[in-house]
């Protein structure tokens, strides 16, 4: 952990947080609030790292922790009128409770079982968003009345604030005893286990610390978008953009589930004007990553640092 | 009357997804592989057979065969392009090579859907069926069509069931399932069997999604809702178990149409969504699953 601060990873990571720090100074806003949105993405996707490249389990569910968190902030906020910052707290906090609850059943299987466990969470969540359509706003979506600020600088620099810290803590917590607890508990659950580690309880705090993170990136998402819709934060498809976000940047390495969500957003952009081939071109590179370079971007880059 | 309308739909409607899923349990049976472009191949052979039928004007017989054709393609695609290549790769660990194979055709999936939308919209679209009319059945008028999907599906798991169980091809892949290595020790190479598995696959999902194409019709938007019915039927019956899924499908279907008639279309997927919470929580490995 100590070497982390001294590594070259660390000071490329200053960097690149110093410099996109600056780019509100240069950048129009319509860039800022592209990358606002792909900093909340990268959160997403390292907290789904946590769970799947350490512990070894493929969650399909990461939109029902998300869509939690940004469904109980946004119906919060629109129905009751509490204040924003209030509802946030509450979202993050139904998110960790929902991970509670997904949790339970979920971590008794493993495998195959735990994903389609995971993903029946999702189709769950989203035929009652849209049977309790008066509550939720259904298909159309909910209309959000608040927002944290119109300022898009302000926005970016709160998205890449919390992208910053999060990324802390999440890279802390898997370079902590806790991550190698999980990482041995994915490569052989039985001998972690004679090793005298409680996994399912190591298993349990990181799908709590995940669903925290992503429950409070949702609900800030919310409050950017002034709107929460099933296609933005519960689909399957955004769920699919996460797993492929941190398996691209590198499963097991945290910071590299943050560079493949931002690749594929701006990617995503890029190629708007190829139409409706853009998520087939963004669809075709990440196979491509994952076939040739199975260590995902930061993979590669740090396996060639290890070998130089 | 109500009561043999629920039984009659309900039946084909399981039938399909009897159909649907049981390629893609043999495929988990026999090489471990959960193939989540399932959903996109289908719809492939669906839109296939409705551009061959309703564009070129090829009738409707050659039109499903086509579908099928093009089913059979992509399953070779996908396992040539992606499921053999992680397979064999040395560069993903062996116990990471599951969850590869589930990124990656899931990506393929993805591919297959955004090609179909970008060539033929996102529109939904029926393939013209081969029987037409409808026929009254104890005083509920059924659709033909309806009545034929029913007859197809169980004629090709029959059919199945005679290949797996009766022929020397059919023995091999078993046993491939059972213990792969002892096969390779029997001079059998591994890879033809899975050619092999591949090949009927794609034909069962082929025929499943030609079948689903005239009956509900498909859209792009259907692929990731048709994986997931699939994913679940076979989890719910025990990964891998071909009688297992059989079971399970004809549960979740007649659980889908008896909500859609007694409660409302609406709530139609969620208490076969509950019930396969609430078996994973008594009985992790499925109904029939070995664990």
């Amino acid at each position: 952990m100590a070497s982390f601060f001294t590594s070259r990873l660390f000071f490329i990571s200053l960097a690149l947080v110093v410099i996109a720090a600056t780019l509100p100074l240069y950048v129009s806003g319509y860039v800022l609030g592209l990358l606002t949105v792909a900093f909340y993405f990268g959160v997403f996707a390292m907290a789904w790292d946590l769970l799947f490249g350490f512990a070894g389990e493929v969650n399909f569910g990461p939109t029902f922790l998300i869509g939690v968190g940004a469904y109980t902030a946004g119906i919060l906020n629109a129905q009751f009128g509490w204040s924003v910052y209030l509802c946030i707290v509450l979202g993050a906090l139904a998110s960790v409770i929902a991970g509670l609850v997904l949790a339970l059943p979920a971590l008794r299987v493993r495998g195959p079982y735990f994903g389609l466990t995971t993903l029946v969470a999702v189709l769950m969540l989203q035929n009652f968003i849209v049977v309790f359509a008066d509550l939720t706003g259904g298909e159309i979506g909910l209309t959000i009345p608040d927002v944290i600020t119109i300022n898009a600088g302000a926005n970016y620099w709160i998205a890449l604030g919390f992208m910053t810290i999060s990324a802390a803590i999440l890279y802390g917590l898997s370079q902590s005893p806790i991550g190698l607890v999980l990482q041995a508990s994915g490569q052989d659950p039985v001998q972690a286990g004679a090793l005298g580690f409680n996994i399912v309880k190591h298993k349990l705090a990181a799908f709590i610390v995940s669903a925290f993170f992503s429950g409070l990136s949702g609900a800030l998402l919310v409050f950017y978008f002034g709107t929460a819709s099933v296609g933005t934060v519960v689909d399957v498809a955004v769920g699919v953009n996460v797993i492929v976000s941190a398996v691209l940047g590198g499963r097991r390495t945290v910071l590299g589930a943050a560079l493949g969500a931002i690749f594929l957003i701006v990617a995503g952009e890029f190629l708007r004007p190829t139409g409706e081939l853009a998520t087939f071109i963004v669809s075709a590179v990440a196979l491509l990553v994952v076939l040739f370079f199975p260590g995902g971007f930061l993979g590669a880059a740090l396996s060639h640092e290890a070998r130089s | 009357m109500r009561a043999f309308q629920i039984l009659i739909d309900g039946f084909a409607i399981s039938a399909l997804y009897a159909l649907g899923a049981t390629g893609f349990t043999l495929i988990f049976g026999v090489s471990g592989v959960l193939n989540l472009s399932h959903g996109a191949i289908m719809v492939a052979a669906a839109v296939a057979a409705w551009a061959a039928a309703s564009i070129f004007n090829v009738g409707t017989y050659a039109g499903a065969l086509i579908g099928v054709a093009v089913a059979l393609i992509a399953a070779f695609a996908t396992y040539f392009a992606v499921v053999k290549p992680i397979q064999d790769s040395r560069r993903i660990p062996n116990e990471e090579k599951e969850i590869f194979v589930l990124t990656g055709t899931l990506l393929w999936g993805i591919m297959i859907q955004e090609l179909i939308a970008y060539f033929f919209t996102n529109n939904a679209k029926t393939v013209l069926p081969i029987v037409e009319g409808v026929v009254d059945i104890l005083g509920v008028r059924t659709p033909k069509n309806e009545i034929f999907t029913a007859i197809v599906c169980c004629l090709v798991i029959a059919l199945l069931w005679l290949l797996v169980n009766r022929t020397r091809t059919g023995k091999a892949v078993l046993a491939a399932s059972m213990n792969p290595r002892g096969v390779t020790l029997l001079g059998l190479e591994l890879t033809n069997i899975y050619i092999v598995v591949w090949a009927i696959y794609g034909i069962l999902a082929g025929i499943a999604g030609v079948l689903l194409g005239m009956f509900l019709g498909v859209s792009s938007y259907s692929v990731g809702p048709l994986t997931a019915s699939a994913f679940s039927i076979v989890v719910l019956g025990g990964l891998g178990s071909v009688s297992g899924s059989l079971i399970a499908a004809f549960v979740v279907g007649y659980l889908e149409t008896l909500t859609a008639y007694l409660v409302s279309p609406a709530y139609r997927t969620i208490p076969a969504l509950l019930l396969l919470v609430f078996v994973m929580y008594i009985r992790p490995q499925g109904l029939l699953g070995r664990r």
